[in-house]
């Protein structure tokens, strides 16, 4: 691992009140500059002295985007800024979206969740240690990677959705919200951006070096959550090496909607086995019009595991994805 | 501008690990460049010969300068290498979609054709056809001056292939094994339907010299390829463009263009007229 220095490298500070400073300023300093949250992603960078930023843009001042508000439809708007914990404790997102409720409440420690924000949590980079040792790997500009070799330790990284880089997405939300059909509002000086979540997080096959749309200068604002399904059961999952305080080794997030006991659409979503979440889509389309039971449960799982490819340490998640695509069906409540 | 880009592996070593793709734009600009410069100090000069009846006397009036492999190898090889420099470029310039397969696809449907290419070389054709000789040097001598405005002496007739496409061939067969042969030892470092991944089996410096390698070739097949592109929209090129669709010339071009005694074509209607071409 990088040696965790006691000095950051010098910077320039910029603390804008609202989002069109923020992004004229980023829009001026481009890939010199960088954004700060809540800043738990970003301290561990800046320690190790790997990102040396020419200028950080501190958001903390911009209470547009902070908060939560009654969207259109029926929905929820949930400005970026907001805390992990103000996610998980709002009475609207209890109640219309539980699945994000306990996704949020499920990442880190409660001090994390304080201080860390829902757009941070969306954002984050990749835990790989490889990567985040500074070493010049495909994700960082580079020509290797070193977790997929066959001397690596891979044990976290992933099982599908690997091209080059076998990095994976480490967010307890994303999942959550791909599920969701939630949509991310960007804002840059060209103007404003919608994505579905599903299409917001993007794989090394399409950008090696970032693992969503965001490109210099655009800032995730909002999350829009569109108004609940009638009849929705959900299951939130993450498995963990340390209950307490970890990242998550698989999670998996389902989103049902089921009508006289048969499911009539599906959501369900992996994370942390690929670079970004994973929307099974063909899971989906086997359980529609089927009882949301322990035998199709069984068959979720298999299909979910379809074309998996382990690497040397990582083998379990296949058994663990299986296994959590079947819980996700079977006991979504 | 620099021309490599650099980074400390895990051993603290300052290794190279690609070239900088500011060289793409380089390119890009000099090809450019050299496209307008020639376009407007080279005249173009279209079927201004006139034809010696005798040298015309029992010559077909379609001679065949490619035949269908040579042919299918050309365009095989300019759509595998479009692809290839698409997915290769593209993406660094900021249009980004999933370029690695179809990349190393095409990479492999070169790779087939170059080999096609030679086994079409040494057993279909005349490999010296392509040899630069002493006459070719003279010739490229007095084609650059001409070209130069130095001299009013015309420039002798050319054998089978003027002496610039025998040297646009040399250097692009040199540019593009260069980029074959880095990029079959690059697919070492990836899990692929051939071989698994073999990621040390090279130091970390010699790997960034191969991958410098690719990315030189790389950045040379964009020049050679505006150039040839170029060249074969050029009005008094236009002919041979269209020999290699069509696969013949006309006789006028043929002894506009060609020496007879250089490249000897066979009377009309005898079976090696029907032979020829390459």
């Amino acid at each position: 691992m990088a040696v965790i220095r006691d000095m950051i490298a010098p910077f320039e500070l910029f603390q804008p009140a609202g989002v069109d400073d923020a992004v004229r300023l980023m829009d001026e300093y481009g890939d010199e500059g960088w954004v700060l949250a809540g800043g738990l992603d970003t301290f561990d960078w800046f320690k190790d002295r790997i990102k040396r930023p020419a200028a950080v843009i501190d958001l903390a001042a911009v209470e547009e985007i902070r908060g939560i508000a009654e969207g259109a439809a029926g929905g929820l708007d949930i400005g970026a800024m907001t805390s992990l914990t103000a996610v998980a404790e709002h009475a609207g997102v209890q109640s219309g979206y539980p699945l994000l409720a306990e996704a949020a409440g499920l990442v880190a420690t409660p001090q994390i969740r304080n201080q860390g924000t829902l757009g941070g949590n969306i954002v984050q980079d990749t835990r790989c240690w490889y990567y985040r040792s500074g070493w010049p790997c495909y994700r960082a500009g580079g020509n290797i990677c070193y977790a997929a070799t066959r001397r690596s330790m891979n044990r976290e990284h992933c099982i599908v959705g690997a091209d080059r880089c076998v990095a994976v997405n480490p967010s307890d939300t994303a999942p959550a919200l791909v599920a969701l059909d939630a949509e991310m509002v960007v804002v840059s000086t060209s103007g404003e951006r919608t994505y579905p979540a599903a299409d917001f997080f993007i794989g090394p096959d399409i950008d090696i070096e970032r693992m969503t749309v965001l490109e210099p200068g655009d800032l995730l604002t909002r999350i829009v959550l569109p108004a609940p399904w009638e009849d929705a059961r959900w299951y939130f999952e993450k498995i963990r090496d340390r209950k307490s305080w970890d990242f998550s080794l698989v999670s998996v997030a389902s989103n049902l909607q089921v009508q006289g006991g048969v499911i009539q659409d599906a959501r369900v979503v992996v994370n942390s086995i690929a670079p970004y979440p994973v929307r099974m889509g063909a899971v989906e389309a086997a359980i529609r019009g089927r009882e949301p039971s322990d035998e199709t449960g069984q068959m979720a799982g298999e299909i979910a595991v379809e074309g998996a490819r382990a690497l040397r340490h990582n083998d379990y998640k296949i058994a663990l994805t299986r296994n959590l695509v079947r819980r996700s069906i079977r006991d979504a409540a | 501008m620099e021309f490599l880009r650099r980074a400390l592996n895990p051993w603290g070593e300052d290794v190279p690990i690609g070239v900088s793709w500011d060289l793409i734009w380089a390119a890009v600009i000099i090809g450019a460049v050299f496209v307008v410069v020639h376009a407007l100090m080279v005249p173009k000069k279209v079927g201004t010969a006139e034809i010696d009846e005798d040298e015309a006397r029992g010559l077909p009036d379609k001679l065949q300068r490619h035949k269908p492999g040579a042919r299918g190898f050309h365009w095989s090889m300019s759509a595998t290498m479009f692809v290839l420099l698409i997915t290769a470029f593209f993406p660094v310039i900021g249009i980004q979609f999933p370029w690695v397969t179809i990349h190393w696809i095409a990479g492999v449907l070169l790779i087939l054709t170059v080999i096609y290419h030679i086994y079409h070389v040494f057993a279909k054709q005349d490999f010296w056809t392509m040899w630069i000789d002493r006459r070719d040097i003279e010739e490229g001598k007095l084609g650059l001056k001409a070209a130069l405005g130095r001299t009013d002496e015309e420039r002798p007739r050319a054998g089978k292939y003027p002496v610039d496409q025998k040297m646009f061939h040399h250097i692009a067969m040199v540019v593009t094994l260069g980029a074959v042969v880095t990029g079959v030892l690059m697919m070492f470092r990836i899990d692929n339907f051939l071989w698994a991944e073999r990621t040390y089996m090279f130091s970390d410096a010699a790997w960034g010299w191969i991958y410098v390698i690719h990315g030189v070739c790389g950045i040379g097949l964009i020049l050679l390829v505006i150039a040839h592109v170029y060249f074969a929209i050029r009005p008094e090129k236009r002919w041979m463009t269209w020999s290699m669709i069509n696969g013949w010339i006309d006789r006028d071009r043929y002894l506009e263009n060609h020496d007879p005694a250089r490249w000897t074509v066979a009377e009309a209607g005898s079976a090696a007229a029907e032979a020829e071409g390459d």
